[in-house]
Formats: structure tokens, sequence, C-alpha cells
């Protein structure tokens, strides 16, 4: 096994009007996504509506049967326009979740392009940022981070699909330290201590502050570190999709890529039942807040067994195993995806041990921190001042004029892993090698056709048919580039398609 | 599938060798010959640099971004 599996990325930006903190967020939050609806044109056009009906009339069916929906388009319509709910040709969700905008990336199979098509997400918005700033009553500000710093916190969740087969339990044992500790490398960096930030000071994790709970249901409030949430959007007898919700959003792709490489590879051994030893903690939701408040990474976490060591040698225990694992394994040669993570993975380790300072061309937290110490310096600063605050703010501004990861990253200062042509192409065209390319290719070849989608099934409305025709996607691996662009190519309606499919 | 063909994270270390034992991890390692007066001629020049963007009004802007609670 690999760092390979059906993954994505589902961010929720912070959303503001400089100077007016009364503005509606859901109403800033609608114009931003529909916004983008007019920005859609030609290559990156075909938006349509989400599916959100959790209707499955056919439970078990598998890739490409067919069946009839029950539902009236209008109802659809009526839904659609309220919530702000868009379905992308590059396979992506775009809504309004609570009071915020966000994306919902659609399903890769490697980290590299979950970096590709969260950054794809991120230019979406700037874009549609940008387009409802010019139509609208006033300028709306877009923030990857997670945090308003006055309570308020907001998630980037990462999904993993995951085998059925192995017991939950073994999951929460196995992944809760990693979790705890991995904030090292996928911190985000925060000014103030406390949800509400009360206490002065520099902590690694926007989020870490808010998780209260070891396991749970809730993502919301009393938030937890492991998430319960079983909603797998694809055969719930095969496959469970595990929701992680501890995790901060990343203005660093290389941060992005060894968060999901690093958290894949872990869940690989947990299937296999290869972590080798108990790692658990003896107060996981104490040390998720103590290893962020610890910038130093001095800490030594206490394990339920006795021992103590600090967030990285906990780190090193997991990257011994990984190495044992994928040597073991994998025929390495074919997978560079894999050992590309594991070797970086134990150089940021070494990094952190060494001289952490050599990480801030890749770490979000490591790179904050420098600027925010260079403020302190020159200008005498206490953790109070509100220019450190607007920096750690600033930061994670998603206008490339304004963002300062943006213009670190345009100074070649911050690690950037894709190009910018890459980047366009990824905001017009799914993943070749997962349903989402199934999903957007009939988005972007049948849009006005297609009356809804959603992750496991596209939903067209063909004249001269009365009801709704529903093509169910439930297998995440199926309706790839190889399964369907041979039937695809075929049809030049949507009538042509469900009439091949049909005959399949 | 083709996803090694879009390009893969910039290598700083050995492609496709599964051998992971110490001597391999000094390419890794970035290098800190950079003395502490040229990294703080670095940080001033990256800081004069945002200084250019940094929003106006410091304490006001803070204040006013207030986020409703999300997931």
């Amino acid at each position: 096994m690999s760092v390979r599996r059906v993954m994505g990325i589902e961010t929720e930006f912070g959303v503001s009007v400089p100077g007016q903190p009364h503005v509606n967020a859901m109403m800033t939050s609608t114009a931003v996504v529909t916004a983008y609806d007019g920005v859609a044109v030609g290559d990156r056009g075909g938006v349509s509506r989400w599916d959100y009906q959790e209707e499955h009339p056919l439970r078990d069916a598998r890739g490409f049967d067919m069946s009839r929906a029950e539902a009236d388009p209008s109802q659809l319509t009526d839904e659609e326009f309220a919530l702000a709910n868009l379905i992308l040709t590059n396979g992506a969700r775009l809504y309004v979740d609570h009071a915020h905008p966000e994306y919902s990336s659609p399903e890769v199979t490697t980290p590299w392009d979950a970096v590709l098509w969260d950054r794809a997400g991120q230019q979406i918005m700037a874009a549609a940022a940008r387009a409802a700033t010019a139509t609208g009553p006033f300028p709306i500000r877009l923030y990857k981070n997670n945090t308003d710093n006055k309570g308020a916190s907001y998630g980037c969740h990462e999904n993993y699909l995951m085998r059925r087969s192995t017991a939950f339990s073994d999951i929460v044992r196995d992944l809760t330290p990693f979790f705890v500790t991995r904030q090292v490398f996928t911190g985000a960096g925060r000014v103030g201590k406390g949800q509400e930030a009360r206490e002065p000071g520099f902590q690694i994790s926007q989020r870490a502050d808010f998780f209260e709970v070891e396991v749970g249901l809730e993502t919301t409030l009393k938030r937890p570190i492991i998430n319960t949430r079983d909603e797998p959007h694809a055969d719930p007898e095969r496959y469970r999709r595990l929701h992680v919700i501890v995790g901060d959003a990343n203005m660093s792709e290389f941060a992005t890529w060894l968060k999901m490489g690093t958290t894949s590879l872990v869940l690989s051994m947990i299937e296999d039942a290869a972590i080798g030893q108990n790692l658990a903690l003896h107060d996981p939701v104490r040390e998720i807040h103590l290893v962020s408040h610890d910038p130093s990474l001095r800490h030594q976490v206490l394990l339920a067994d006795g021992r103590r060591m600090t967030a990285v040698q906990v780190q090193r225990l997991y990257w011994e195993a990984a190495r044992d694992y994928v040597d073991q394994r994998v025929d390495v040669a074919a997978d560079t995806a894999t050992t590309d993570i594991l070797d970086a993975w134990h150089g940021v380790l070494d990094d952190l041990e060494a001289d952490r300072s050599d990480l801030d061309d890749r770490l979000d937290w490591v790179a904050k921190m420098r600027l925010l110490e260079g403020y302190r310096s020159r200008d005498g600063l206490d953790w109070n001042d509100a220019r450190l605050a607007l920096v750690d703010l600033q930061y994670s501004d998603i206008d490339d004029a304004r963002g300062l990861a943006l213009r670190l990253e345009a100074a070649g200062r911050l690690r950037r892993l894709t190009s910018d042509e890459q980047v366009r192409r990824a905001m017009a065209f799914p993943p070749d090698d997962t349903r989402a390319y199934f999903r957007g290719e009939c988005l972007r070849r049948y849009s006005e056709a297609v009356a809804a989608a959603s992750w496991d099934s596209v939903i067209f409305d063909i004249p001269g048919h009365e009801a709704l025709q529903r093509v169910p996607t439930l297998e995440p691996g199926r309706g790839t580039r190889s399964h369907v662009e041979s039937i695809l190519d075929a049809a030049p309606t949507a009538e042509d398609l469900l009439d091949l499919l049909r005959a399949q | 599938m083709s996803t090694q063909d879009r390009g893969q994270p910039r290598r700083t270390d050995r492609e496709a060798d599964h051998d992971h034992d110490d001597q391999g991890i000094d390419e890794i390692a970035p290098t800190s010959s950079k003395d502490a007066s040229e990294l703080d001629a670095d940080v001033d020049a990256i800081l004069d640099e945002i200084d250019e963007v940094l929003e106006v009004n410091a304490e006001d802007f803070v204040k006013s971004f207030v986020q409703k609670g999300g997931q």
C-alpha cells in the first residue's frame, strides 16, 4: 500500500467586508458563490446545481446502473437558488456552508493532486471574490484561515476513503497520537492563545485550541480530534469516508502535500495493522493544546504507558514504522508518490530538531513566525500589538496582491509545487482517475441537460422525458477517463450518453 | 495513473531510492550557511515588501474581522 487512495479537501473560507463587521456573512458568502456562476464561462463554464437530496433509491447499485429519480425539477431549482450550491466542471462543489463560502475539491488519488485541486479552489474563490466585489456594493475579502481570534472557528476538512472492514477503534487508537503531533508540520501558526486569543503569544496551530473531546460526531461545537461522521458517499458496506476536522487550512502547498501524504500513509498502516506499537496518549485533548502552544518544540507529551517524548519524537516513531512498512510492502520504484512523502517527512523532522528556521520556505507556521519575529525585533512590538494580529490574518488573504503567503511565494520564499498553468487547467477540468472525471465532464459537455449532481450521482433532465434520469456513481474509482472517455466522445448529446450507458 | 506525468513536488532528494538510512539525508537538509547578519538583512527586505501591502489601521481592521462559527 502507499499514499494513494481516494481523498479530497473541503475548505470554509473566512469572509469579510473591511471595516463593516455587521454585514450579513450569509449574504456575502452567497454573493461570492453566485458571482462565480457569472465568471465561469467557456472552458470554465457549465456550473449546475447540487443534488442534496440524500435519496438513494438503489442503494446497492454499482457503477452506471440507471434509475429514475422521483424529484420534481422545479423543487430542485427552488432549493438551489436559496442555498447557492454549485457543481463545477472540475468536479468540485462550490457553495455556502453555515456563514462561509466553501470549496470541496473533486476526489483525487494522490497527495500532489490534492494540492493541485485545492489550489484550483483557492484561485476559484479569489476570482469569485473579485467578481462579487466588482459588481456588488462593497469589497469582499476571503481568508484561508481557521479563526477570527474572537472565539469562532471554521474548518479545512480532509477526507480519506478507507476500507469499511477496518475497526473504528483501531483508527482512534493509532490515529489520535498522529493527529496531536502532526501539527509540527501542518500548523498554519496563530497569534494568541485560547479560543478567543486572550493570552498573548504565538502558537503553532490555528485550530488546536478549538478541540475539546477525543472522539465525537459534532463538528461545530465540542469539536472532537477524531470525527465519527459516517457518510461515505459510496457503498457503505465496502467503504468508510474518514472525515478529518482537526487540521489547519494551509497556504503552503508543501504543507498541504505533506499533511495529505503522511495521513494517507498512516491510514494504510492502520488498515494493514502495521503501526506495531501503541502510542496512545494519556490526555490527547490537553496535549493537542500544549503541543500547539510550544513553538520551541520542547514540550514532552505523556503517553498512556508513562513514556514522555516530544511531538517530533512521536512523529519519528510513525515515520520509522512507515519506512519499514513501505520497504516491506511497496514496489517502491513504481511509486515515487510514496517515497517522495517519506523523504520529505524525514527531512522536515530532521530540520525541526536541527534548525527549524530552515523550514520557513515549507511550513506555514515557521514562515509566519519568521515574519512576526521580524516585526517584533525591528519595531519593538509586543505580542499584543494589533499589527502582529494583522500579519497573522493577512498571511491567509487569498488575493495575490494582498496575501502575505502569496507574496512570499511569488518572491520565491515559500515553495510552490504546482505551476500557474496546471492550476488554470485544474480550475476547469476534473482529475482523470476518479468518478470526478465523469461528473466534471458531464457538466462540461452537457451542462444544459444536467439538472443536478452530487458526489454519488449525476441527474439529467432530458427533453421529452417526464422524469429526471439519475446516474448513480457510487464507486469512487469508476467513471474515470479510462472508463468513460470513449463513451462520452461517442455521445454528442446527454440523451445519447444515457442510451449508451443503458446499453452497457 | 497519469498523475506522475503532471509533475511532482520539487525534489531535493533522491529519486525512487528506497534506502532510507541516514547518509542520504544530507541531501534533503537545506543549507544553513547564511550567517546571522545575512539573515537579518533578508528579513528586513521581506518586511519592507510587506509594509507596502499591509492593511492600514491594523487595530480597526483586525477588530472588524468577525466570523460566524463554521464546522
